[in-house]
């Protein structure tokens, strides 16, 4: 038997080994996530005042922000992952890209409804399309858009290449199709003075919004970590189902 | 009593305001119960595999 | 080079040889653009308004409605795996069947936009600007397309998950193509929307036969 040393990343392609090291991470991220999202959510709808023109409503925006950024920083990952499986070949990469993906749809939707929330009141319709907007329904298809190639082969390995070469195009585009739809927006919309943002973030308002983006992104962590446990598991389970039937 | 009356309404926004958060908690939940679930049903799901995988290659030995 | 415009020519002849294949996106840009009026009322003021963007949409569905059998053929009998393996790098041979494609796909809609133009009362000064938006737009959305075929090779309900993967990907295009029919139509310079539309043209020309071809790649192991 040789003493050869696994390689650091690969050893962790094992569930169980990469369960070990999760256990000891999770918990500090999610205690992290807890507590910031327990004192965002505390100055945010309480020990924060409201803004001078949008009034209660901007605390709507301690979702709403939060979860666009998340949107685009999961894309982004899943890009990064993506490149990384096809450059370097690791399992983990490829079903990180899968593990993160529900996530990042999630937040999209959130970030979707949360505006509509917003702007009802502020202009008076459940959608507009102001960029903003636009462009996070244009994102989220391109989740939905991977969530459905993933799943849609026979062979589950082909179905993870075959995403994460979407994605990387996708990621690609992210960029144009924001731009383009900018472009569409200042065309048609010459006279647009809100933005979903609110015209300026107080310093008061600075406090809630950080708390609450750090505490949508250790969620992100903890979830994605035991997520990414669980694709491991399956494929092992994939490869038990195929060994015992060759038998 | 008045003055959980007036962080309910939210300056009148109280309609919008808590959909956005409630929508947001019930997608957190969400993500949560789901993830857990899953990871529970597989774990098992593996253990047992794997089980029995061992116990056919001790048995195949055997003979 | 050669073989590559070897490849051209023998899938263009292939299509050719099937008119009828020809008439299916063609016939579907006609109906559907007629719809318009249709749907929404023969008001010559609305319909001028609509026209560019109609045209665009019609013109992207049609562009879909072709490409399902783009590699499906090939794969079923076994000419893409000969293609992958062979000395013309599988990049130059997608873009090959992709010009091909265009030839009886985009070339068509080209040539019958104006007609069309006429029925919605697109204004008068937007015609060459149709033209061009057309002439640089439906490659980039045959070269997408052929991308999103390639991606969903093998998959199940590869039809409809094409349609889902491809359209975002297609929005910048239809957003600078019918801002500058707009802007022609209003008396106004098409050319930044233009110079925005051959960038995305230049740039989906090179790269995305990459992205293709190893989707080719993943399909075929």
């Amino acid at each position: 038997m040789t003493t050869a040393r696994i390689p650091l990343l690969h050893r962790y392609a094992n569930p169980a080994a990469f369960g070990r090291l999760a256990a000891q991470i999770l918990p500090w991220t999610a205690g992290a996530s807890a507590i910031l999202l327990g004192l965002g959510l505390y100055f945010g709808l309480f020990a924060s005042p409201p803004d001078y023109q949008q009034g209660e409503s901007v605390r709507i925006m301690y979702v709403h922000v939060p979860a666009a950024i998340m949107s685009e920083v999961v894309y982004g990952l899943m890009a990064a992952a993506a490149a990384a499986g096809i450059i370097w070949k690791h399992a983990l990469a490829d079903l990180f890209v899968k593990a993160a993906a529900p996530l990042g749809a999630a937040f999209t939707f959130i970030c979707l409804a949360a505006g509509s929330l917003w702007g009802k009141p502020m202009w008076g319709a459940w959608w507009v399309w102001d960029a903003r907007l636009t462009s996070e329904l244009v994102l989220f298809f391109l989740y939905l858009g991977y969530l459905a190639l993933v799943d849609a082969f026979d062979d589950p390995q082909r179905g993870l290449k075959a995403g994460a070469i979407l994605v990387l195009v996708g990621v690609v585009d992210l960029p144009i199709i924001k731009f383009s739809v900018d472009w569409w927006n200042t065309l048609h919309q010459p006279a647009s003075l809100m933005t979903l943002s609110g015209p300026k973030v107080d310093p008061s308002m600075l406090l809630p919004l950080m708390l609450m983006i750090g505490g949508f992104t250790t969620f992100f962590i903890t979830v994605v970590l035991m997520r990414l446990e669980s694709e491991l598991l399956a494929r092992r389970i994939r490869a038990w189902r195929t060994a015992a039937g060759d038998e | 009593m008045t003055s959980f009356a007036t962080f309910l309404a939210m300056g009148g926004y109280g309609g919008y305001v808590w959909p956005a958060y409630g929508l947001t908690l019930l997608a957190f939940a969400g993500m949560l119960v789901w993830t857990m679930a899953t990871l529970k049903a597989r774990r098992r799901e593996e253990q047992g595999l794997s089980a029995a995988g061992r116990s056919r290659r001790g048995r195949r030995e055997a003979k | 080079m050669n073989a590559a415009l070897a490849l051209f020519l023998h899938d263009l002849r292939l299509q050719l040889r099937h008119g009828t294949d020809l008439i299916a996106p063609l016939a579907f840009f006609v109906l559907a653009t007629l719809m318009v009026p249709l749907g929404v009322g023969p008001e010559p003021n609305l319909l001028a308004r609509l026209a560019p963007g109609m045209l665009w949409i019609t013109a992207l569905l049609a562009t879909l409605l072709a490409l399902d059998r783009l590699f499906q053929r090939d794969f079923e009998d076994g000419t893409l795996d000969l293609l992958a393996l062979s000395p013309l790098p599988l990049e130059l041979a997608v873009l090959a069947k992709v010009a091909a494609h265009w030839v009886t796909t985009g070339l068509p809609l080209l040539i019958i936009a104006p007609v069309l133009g006429v029925m919605l009362h697109l204004d008068t000064g937007s015609y060459v600007t149709l033209e061009i938006s057309l002439l640089l737009g439906t490659p980039v959305l045959s070269m997408i397309g052929a991308f999103g075929a390639a991606v969903t090779l093998g998959a199940r309900r590869g039809g409809a998950l094409l349609a889902l993967l491809v359209l975002p990907l297609y929005v910048p295009i239809l957003i600078f193509a019918t801002s500058a029919i707009g802007a022609a139509g209003e008396g106004l310079s098409p050319r930044p929307h233009l110079l925005l539309l051959a960038s995305v043209f230049a740039g989906g020309i090179v790269l995305v036969p990459f992205a293709a071809a190893a989707a080719l790649r993943n399909a075929l192991e």
